[in-house]
């Protein structure tokens, strides 16, 4: 009996085992980033289109995201709607990290389709990307008030992402209303 | 049937030359020479070891991508710098993971990856050993088997 049984327990283990993994393929393409829970790391960098420097040591204190971003990407073309929807909601600021483009082009693609962040930092170098983790743009950060890394998604922002993802996370609005309920 | 060998063979060092200049062709990527050998070989090695993460089954040594060549950078300056090796990798994989290492480390998180092999060479060892001892005790006990008392 011992003769089938075990042979075919272990067929069925390693069934589960490899339907488990195809199951989760898609989820384990994406990188989870080593810098969840850690500082968000500091960066100084020129401000598109002007002369003026952006240290993101100004935000302290607050919850902000950090998005990834370039002409050259063709998913940060789809994302942009969305990125517009979040700036317009007011929830909290969005600051951009134009990654290895060229100032022109960017500030182009930002008369064309529309300006989410309230700043653009210029990473022309990719410097700063590379202390951020970032391996593919777009990439968003979100950050909170300890100056700590919350959360980091790859890929286009959807409605879902940000729904389930990000406004789960960030605490609701200080109740300048007088709070909820 | 030597007529029908040769081409065979030559095709085959057809293959062999093409395979070989295509490896060479993708040194090409990374044209940098370092002013030491000595930095250089290590260059060399290190950027060999470090995953480029756009392209995930290359190293950033054979990878064409931008943040490829951006991650080379930052290895040739920190060792311009002075930095070690351990310095090195311990700075890719405090900004992009484990992952960037194509040797693992060996931590907690990756304790299950250094021990299952040992583990498996064990229940193998178990396995073998008790498969042998049982033929040795079958073997003894049956005096039907034409064993050590037959001949």
């Amino acid at each position: 009996m011992m003769r089938f049984l075990l042979p075919a327990g272990v067929f069925a283990a390693l069934a589960l085992v490899l339907f488990i993994g195809v199951q989760r393929a898609p989820e384990k393409s994406v990188i989870p980033s080593a810098l969840i829970g850690q500082p968000a790391p500091q960066f100084e960098l020129p401000i598109l289109g002007t002369n003026d420097g952006f240290n993101n040591a100004s935000l302290q204190g607050q919850w902000y995201l950090l998005n990834v971003w370039g002409t050259w990407c063709p998913e940060c073309v789809n994302e942009h709607q969305m990125l517009l929807e979040i700036a317009r909601s007011q929830v909290l600021p969005m600051i951009g990290l134009n990654w290895k483009d060229e100032d022109a082009a960017a500030q182009r693609w930002l008369t064309q389709l529309g300006d989410p962040y309230d700043v653009v930092a210029v990473d022309r170098d990719g410097r700063v990307a590379i202390d951020w983790g970032v391996y593919g743009a777009p990439e968003t950060f979100l950050i909170n008030d300890r100056g700590l890394v919350e959360y980091k998604h790859v890929g286009a922002m959807t409605l879902n992402v940000w729904r389930e993802q990000f406004l789960t996370r960030i605490p609701r609005a200080p109740p300048a209303t007088g709070g909820e309920r | 049937m030597r007529s029908r060998v040769w081409p065979f063979l030559l095709g085959l060092c057809e293959i062999l030359a093409g395979t070989l200049g295509a490896s060479t062709q993708a040194w090409a990527i990374d044209p940098i020479e370092m002013s030491d050998p000595i930095l250089q070989e290590r260059y060399r090695s290190l950027t060999q070891e470090l995953r480029c993460m756009q392209c995930q089954n290359q190293s950033i040594a054979d990878s064409p991508v931008g943040l490829a060549g951006d991650l080379r950078r930052e290895v040739r300056e920190l060792l311009e710098s002075g930095s070690t090796d351990a310095e090195i990798r311990e700075y890719m994989r405090a900004r992009y993971g484990d992952f960037i290492l194509f040797r693992p480390r060996f931590s907690v998180q990756n304790l299950w990856l250094w021990l299952t092999p040992v583990a498996l060479l064990l229940i193998g060892v178990i396995v073998a050993v008790r498969i042998v001892r049982q033929r040795a005790a079958m073997v003894a006990n049956d005096p039907s088997e034409p064993g050590e008392g037959a001949s």
